[in-house]
């Protein structure tokens, strides 16, 4: 994993009215690299993640992905919508309530990118989404609806979707949060096998035994602000700061070594 | 007490046919004229530009707001004389019932569309679908469904209101049963039968729609 990183950012910043919830954001990621993103709720992980595939539009910053790049800010135009779609057509995107099309298939659902975006035809795009359902284990459920299966059958049809277009990059949207506890490690089994194949993933997590394990860094947000950013063993098991030792106090998942609550 | 003799329509039969012929075939028209334009002002009304949300709304107020009997009125005879564009009777009618009920069917469908789930359209967004693709392939699918007892009762709505077409003589149900009425000196009998005919159409189609509307209420 040399060269120049896969994702970068700047002093990214984004305010909904008078809040500002991104306040000068800076994070790379490189090559096949897996970061995890923590910190509490409201601090600004879920609109980085959107900024990061333009879904949310920032205010200020620079972001690059592979070769595309994209300035914000007074004087900066907006890129037209042709060339937004066309950026997070190569970036893949999963949501914590799946987002699955409920008027479509299985099947349909992980065609439907091919089919509308990429205008392969049916039979490859079938082709194509069948092997995808079998990467992650729902080949035998092609022609069933989405609200016939189980949560993390839905999360897992979510990231077949996703994986079709074939992105460059992964990002993942505290995906285990809306599921029952035992369907959590079957999502979470998809993501590490990804993360084994050498997809560049930026995952929002509060499975922090899961972040510890799977990512290469982790990033711990509050405020608008990346507060300690380090290898995932190093800030988990010894963070540095005092807020993200506080933070993961409130974790005593999976056996992985926590520092002690309340320093 | 009044004798009625129905018997005495059997003569005018085929002109009354051919007005409920009219009156069916001007509904086809401005329901499609009218849903392809409340389409347009449904998606103006969501734009991202205020000029188009501007306008969406201003089309859809001045329909709404004022009787469909001054509209046609108005495009018939005071539009030509400021404007210089004549049209005939029929597409008087056809413009002013279209646009009337195109004001109506806006709401029913710009409701529908924000009713479905932001998280749809973001999908579609993260999978890389400009904003009309995802509007097509996955918003409006969906919306449709949950529109549809609306549009219908709207539709229903809009068959009755052609019957308003006959004050610029266009040949409809009630035009022709004017002419009967005035032939046969049998109003009451005409006007009954007339009566009857809109409801045993448009009673199957209330009943469809309240089917749909439980339909609709069991499935959320
Ligand atoms: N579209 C939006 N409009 C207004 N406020 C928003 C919007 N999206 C997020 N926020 C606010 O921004 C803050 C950060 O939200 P978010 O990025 O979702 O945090 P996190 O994912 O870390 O919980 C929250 O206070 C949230 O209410
Ligand atoms: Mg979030």
């Amino acid at each position: 994993m040399t060269g120049e990183p896969k994702i970068e950012i700047a002093d990214l910043r984004k305010s909904f009215g008078r809040l500002d919830v991104l306040r000068g954001i800076g994070l790379s990621v490189e090559t096949g690299g897996v970061v995890a993103l923590i910190g509490p709720s409201g601090s600004g992980k879920s609109t980085l993640l959107r900024c990061l595939n333009l879904l949310v539009v920032p205010d200020g910053g620079r972001i690059r992905v592979g070769d595309e790049r994209f300035s914000f800010g007074s004087g900066e135009k907006l890129p037209p919508a042709k060339r937004l779609a066309a950026f997070r057509a190569g970036t893949g995107m999963v949501f914590q309530h799946f987002n699955l099309f409920p008027h479509m298939s299985v099947l349909g659902n992980v065609m439907e990118g091919l089919v509308t975006v990429r205008r392969l035809p049916k039979a490859e795009a079938a082709e194509r989404a069948r092997a995808q359902l079998a990467k992650v284990g729902l080949a035998d459920r092609a022609g069933q609806y989405p609200s016939t299966l189980s949560g993390g059958q839905k999360q897992r049809v979510a990231i077949a979707r996703a994986l079709a277009m074939e992105p460059g990059v992964m990002l993942f949207d505290e995906v285990t949060s809306a599921l029952d506890p035992e369907l959590v490690g079957e999502v979470l089994g998809v993501i590490r096998a990804l993360a084994a194949e050498g997809m560049t993933m930026v995952i929002v997590t509060h499975e922090i035994a899961f972040a510890r394990d799977v990512a290469n860094r982790v990033v711990f947000m509050r405020g608008g602000i990346v507060v300690e950013e380090g290898p995932a063993r190093q800030v988990i098991d010894a963070p540095r700061e005092d807020a993200t030792r506080t933070f993961l106090s409130h974790f005593h998942r999976g056996g992985a070594a926590l520092a002690p609550a309340g320093s | 007490m009044y004798q009625w003799d129905f018997g005495i329509l059997w003569s005018y039969r085929w002109l009354l046919l051919n007005g409920l012929g009219v009156t069916v075939g001007f509904t086809a028209a401005i329901v499609a004229f009218g849903l392809v334009a409340g389409l347009i002002a449904a998606l103006g009304m969501l734009s991202r530009f205020a000029v188009l949300r501007l306008a969406a709304l201003g089309f859809i107020e001045v329909f709404r707001c004022t009787p469909i009997l001054v509209q046609l009125i108005w495009f018939y005879y005071a539009m030509p004389i400021l404007t210089g564009l004549e049209m005939t009777a029929v597409s008087a009618s056809i413009f002013a019932l279209s646009l009337y009920g195109g004001s109506f069917y806006a709401e029913i469908i710009r409701g529908g569309i924000v009713s479905i789930d932001a998280g749809q359209g973001e999908a579609g967004a993260a999978l890389g679908m400009t904003p009309g693709q995802s509007m097509r392939r996955i918003v409006l699918p969906q919306a449709v469904k949950r529109m549809l007892p609306a549009l219908m009762n709207q539709s229903i709505i809009q068959f009755k209101n052609t019957s308003l077409v006959s004050v610029l003589a266009v040949p409809d149900l009630v035009y022709q049963s004017q002419v009967a009425a005035h032939d046969s000196f049998r109003p009451l009998e005409t006007y009954t039968a007339v009566a009857l005919a809109y409801f045993a159409i448009l009673f199957p189609l209330t009943i469809l729609v309240r089917l749909g509307e439980r339909r609709l209420a069991s499935a959320a």
